[in-house]
């Protein structure tokens, strides 16, 4: 202890550090104050621009002639439920089964390179993405198409699911697999019987959470799946996503796509608003669930 | 597992076969300059209403984009105002042929706050405040033209595209025919290194900025000045006259040219000669192949081309574009004959 | 191992495979489009200012300016944001209260890119617009703060990231904070120490840890595209000035991706995809081994301790 007397620490005053505490308090508080004005400026403006906007229209009605009034973005609704659709199937096979591997084979060398390459795409920026998509799934076929945007967004879906499923499948205590395979389980049926099952509530947030993630995302579509006027559920036709369309109005001049910009911005922020509450509630419902069987 | 792998197969199979039924309509899909965009919107709703199994997805994207997308048939056509040079006609992997749809104009649109009045811009001086070299509203440059009008001394916030852009072609064509500096320092193509600015994309970026910016000056299209109601100004042409944008202005600009229309259209009407001429008006092409691969799409293309040369054509006026003169959609009917359907 | 077994390792290996061949072929594809470009300009593309696609002249140094000033700015605001957040919610902010500032910090890096964007023209650039213009001109005549008060530009682009990044910075800096060994702060709370002290003395047992998620949030912001592309102007030219328009590599390739109608024009495009995955690589790379090596270090120490039971919290 240096100092003689009591309350000194390093030679300065009781009061003083009391005091210089309680600013640091304060200033904790107030960052998280000051992060939470940016959430709630943006979410207030989304909300009441985008309710404003919000009508029967816009969720039935193809977008009008340039210039025109009216109309609606009812299928670049459908189009990022198919875009997205499309990714998950893509990627969720992919990705919990090399969350699978990362999880089972955790200590060995190639276990190791796959969660390096798993860690590095998560942190390939989305337009990087795009831009190999392009190459990959564009130009061979000649075609902007909802199969090359559901690529793209599948690519950037991978390593969020197979690092959600590592990391789960790691907390199933060791207990479950040993007693699978003391019981004269393969390895194989251990996993999937029995140490699956019981990470799934995980997972199955995992892949929601991912979900709602690309739904989001514009940059990786811009050069894949371009966009569409129209209703389509070709898959091998451009097509429109919600994210694409909001970007493609809210540049324009037009006051009325500017409107109908924010309400698909609201509409995109409530997606991904009841993916979340929607994960956190699956897996507390699951988790009770297997508790009692 | 066993129900995950049945759940996955029964979806790809809905997805192969809902692709497979919503074949039935032709889509075609096309890109390009943003310049028509409220042109082409109209004509293909309008089209679609009369055809019902033809869509026509364009998307307004850029004429640099337009040609890109065409050279690597990404798209079936493209859309410019910029017209192809020889060096990218060379580099598409079959022959391009360009097709003028109609005849729009570029304006110089400004935003400034209590000036209502009608600027008047001639060349010289548009190629200067683009070239950075006037930066304030009252320099005297752009007083001597404007004698009546109280300018302030704010600095000029000048608009570009950030985008290739056929609208930027028309634009710097003018300036390089009015001012050599100009043509020397930054030159004709659809995407050039601007010496100074901010980048908008699209027309509509463009006219957003111009919009939200007080004290800017940017180029657009005629029609996103009058539809976003943005002031615009006058432009002196070879005469001496200052002529704002008309469609009647912009006809004017057309007719000598169309007496010396060259085989592959591609023609440039800039400060064009004549009494009443707007100097920045431009034809916009369409760019369709001459041999393409789809002969179905081949065929609804051509179908729609000649509805757009005819019918199409008295749409133009409500949006502020020119109708094609005569003797253009006579040579042009004869050219469509060119592009196989079959 | 049995047959089977072997099957299962070489089965789900494979898919392990399927990912590692995803991030090369990311990397060969970047390097084998921008071919043209690379051999044109070689290593002076890094640090030429032309961006000329009349001229055929390509230099990335004003997209990899604009990347690298945006994103430091973004840094300056965020990390005493968001290490002041994490150090609320981890050890100073009552038990009720956490899950709540949990989920609100979540949904702050869960909302779209593009609704930043949209937020970011119509509601931050007049703000920033008016900012700028009630700047007094005093201050206005240093480089930092010079030209006219456009609204969209560096400081717009920078805010906006800040926002962007917070959460990510935050939410690592949380789980690096945890691994601290309670012993750390007891032995400071045994010495007399202020909440304060302790705190200090916890971040700065993980100031490694620290380090890594602050450079997380730096790497993700040098890859975003949307939101930076609706505020920064698009202009490219080096400027030390916040109010200037500038230009980022990703915004530079959403723009002019599509439309880029010459070889070389489009090749020197990818070759910034490139670079920015490269950059992006390295600033990533460092990042995590930062954090794994002082969460490694800690755990060490912690073993050597009884270890208090792990308090629960969802993921």
């Amino acid at each position: 202890m240096t100092g003689s007397e009591p309350g000194r620490f390093g030679g300065t005053s009781v009061i003083w550090r009391k005091a210089l505490s309680s600013v640091f308090v304060a200033f904790c508080a107030l960052s998280v104050l000051i992060a939470l004005v940016p959430l709630f400026f943006v979410l207030f403006f989304v909300v009441s621009q985008g309710l404003l906007a919000l009508n029967a229209a816009f969720f039935v009605q193809m977008p009008k002639p340039v210039g025109e009034l009216g109309g609606g973005m009812a299928n670049a609704i459908v189009g990022t439920l198919i875009v997205s659709g499309l990714a998950a199937l893509m990627a969720v096979p992919i990705g919990v089964i090399s969350g699978t591997y990362m999880s089972e084979y955790s200590g060995t060398r190639f276990a190791s390179m796959v969660r390096f390459a798993a860690d590095t795409l998560n942190g390939v920026p989305s337009i990087v993405v795009g831009v190999f998509a392009y190459g990959v799934a564009v130009l061979p076929f000649k075609q902007f198409s909802a199969f090359a945007g559901g690529f793209a967004l599948g690519v950037m879906m991978i390593p969020i699911i197979a690092r959600t499923t590592e990391e789960l499948l790691l907390l199933v205590p060791g207990s479950m697999r040993e007693g699978a395979l003391a019981l004269g389980a393969t390895r194989a049926r251990a996993v999937f019987s029995v140490v699956v099952p019981a990470a799934l509530p995980g997972i199955v947030t995992g892949v929601v959470l991912a979900l709602a993630r690309i739904a989001g995302e514009t940059a990786p579509l811009l050069f894949t799946s371009f966009n569409n006027r129209f209703f389509t559920t070709d898959l091998r036709q451009p097509i429109s996503t919600l994210t694409v369309q909001v970007f493609t109005y809210a540049i324009s001049p037009y006051d009325d796509w500017h409107r109908q910009a924010w309400a698909g911005a609201l509409v995109l922020v409530a997606i991904v608003f009841v993916c979340s509450l929607l994960a956190r509630f699956a897996t507390r419902r699951l988790e009770r669930m297997h508790a009692r069987g | 597992m066993k129900t995950m792998n049945r759940t996955l197969v029964t979806l790809a199979g809905l997805a192969l076969l809902v692709s497979a039924v919503a074949a039935q309509a032709i889509q075609i899909n096309g890109a390009g300059a943003t310049f028509p965009n409220p042109i082409y919107s109209k004509w293909f709703d309008e089209y679609g209403k009369a055809h019902g199994n033809v869509r026509i997805n364009y998307q307004s994207v850029g004429s640099g984009a337009g040609i890109r997308q065409i050279q690597a048939q990404t798209v079936f056509f493209g859309a410019t105002d910029g017209p192809m040079t020889n060096e990218q006609l060379q580099g598409a992997p079959g022959k391009i042929l360009h097709f003028p749809t109609v005849l729009g104009a570029v304006v110089p649109v400004y935003n400034i706050p209590n000036v209502t009045a009608e600027l008047k811009f001639n060349g010289p001086v548009l190629a200067d405040i683009f070239l950075g070299k006037i930066t304030k509203w009252n320099d005297p440059a752009i007083a001597k033209l404007n004698p009546d009008v109280k300018l302030p001394g704010d600095d000029i916030t000048v608009v570009h595209r950030s985008d290739g852009s056929g609208t930027t072609y028309i634009w710097v064509d003018f300036l390089s025919k009015t001012s050599p500096e100009f043509l020397k320092k930054v030159g004709i193509n659809t995407s050039v290194n601007w010496p100074t600015g901010v980048g908008g994309k699209g027309n509509e970026g463009v006219s957003g900025l111009v919009r939200q910016t007080p004290g800017s000056l940017g180029y657009v299209e005629l029609i996103y000045a009058l539809q976003n109601k943005i002031s615009y100004g006058s432009v002196q042409n070879m005469g001496g006259e200052f002529v704002k944008a008309t469609v009647a202005a912009v006809t004017a600009a057309a007719n000598e040219a169309a007496t010396k229309m060259p085989a592959d259209f591609r023609v440039s009407i800039t400060n064009a000669p004549g009494k009443g001429v707007y100097p920045i008006s431009s034809f916009t092409w369409l760019l369709l192949y001459e041999n393409p691969k789809d002969k179905a799409q081949s065929k609804a293309m051509v179908d729609f081309m000649k509805w757009a040369l005819t019918d199409g054509q008295k749409y133009c006026a409500d949006l502020g574009y020119a109708p094609l003169p005569e003797n253009v959609v006579k040579l042009e009917m004869a050219a469509l004959e060119k592009v196989k359907v079959s | 191992m049995t047959r089977k077994d072997l099957t299962f390792r070489i089965g789900t290996g494979l898919f392990g495979a399927l990912l590692i061949l995803i991030v090369a072929s990311i990397g060969y594809e970047l390097v084998r489009q921008s071919m043209s470009s690379i051999q044109k300009f070689g290593l002076s593309f890094w640090r030429t200012e032309i961006w000329d696609p009349v001229a055929g002249q390509f230099g990335a140094l004003p997209f990899i300016w604009g990347t690298l000033y945006s994103s430091i700015v973004a840094l300056l605001i965020s990390t005493p944001i968001a290490l002041g957040i994490a150090v609320f919610i981890a050890e100073l902010c009552p038990g009720w209260l956490r899950q709540p500032l949990v989920f609100l910090t979540e949904l702050l890096a869960a909302i779209p890119s593009i609704v930043y964007g949209l937020w970011g023209i119509f509601v931050l650039v007049p703000a920033i617009r008016g900012l700028e213009t009630s700047m007094p001109t005093v201050l206005r005549q240093l480089p930092i703060f010079s030209g006219p008060p456009l609204g969209v530009g560096m400081l717009s682009a920078a805010v906006i990231l800040a926002v962007m990044v917070i959460p990510f910075t935050s939410s690592v800096s949380r789980e690096v904070l945890k691994s601290v060994p309670p012993a750390q702060r007891e032995a400071a709370y045994a010495l007399g120490a202020t909440r304060f002290e302790a705190i200090r003395a916890a971040l700065f047992y993980a100031r490694t840890g620290i380090v890594g998620a602050v450079m997380l949030g730096f790497g993700r912001a040098l890859g975003e595209t949307m939101a930076v592309t609706m505020v920064i102007g698009n202009n490219p030219r080096v400027s030390l000035s916040l109010f200037a328009p500038q230009y980022t590599m990703a915004a530079v390739i959403a723009n002019e991706f599509t439309e880029a109608a010459d070889e070389l024009y489009l090749a020197a495009l990818v070759e910034i995809g490139l670079v920015l995955f490269i950059i992006t690589l390295a600033v990533n790379s460092l990042s995590r081994l930062l954090i794994w090596s002082m969460t490694r270090s800690s755990t060490a120490v912690a073993a050597v301790e009884p270890t208090p039971e792990p308090t629960a919290e969802a993921a």
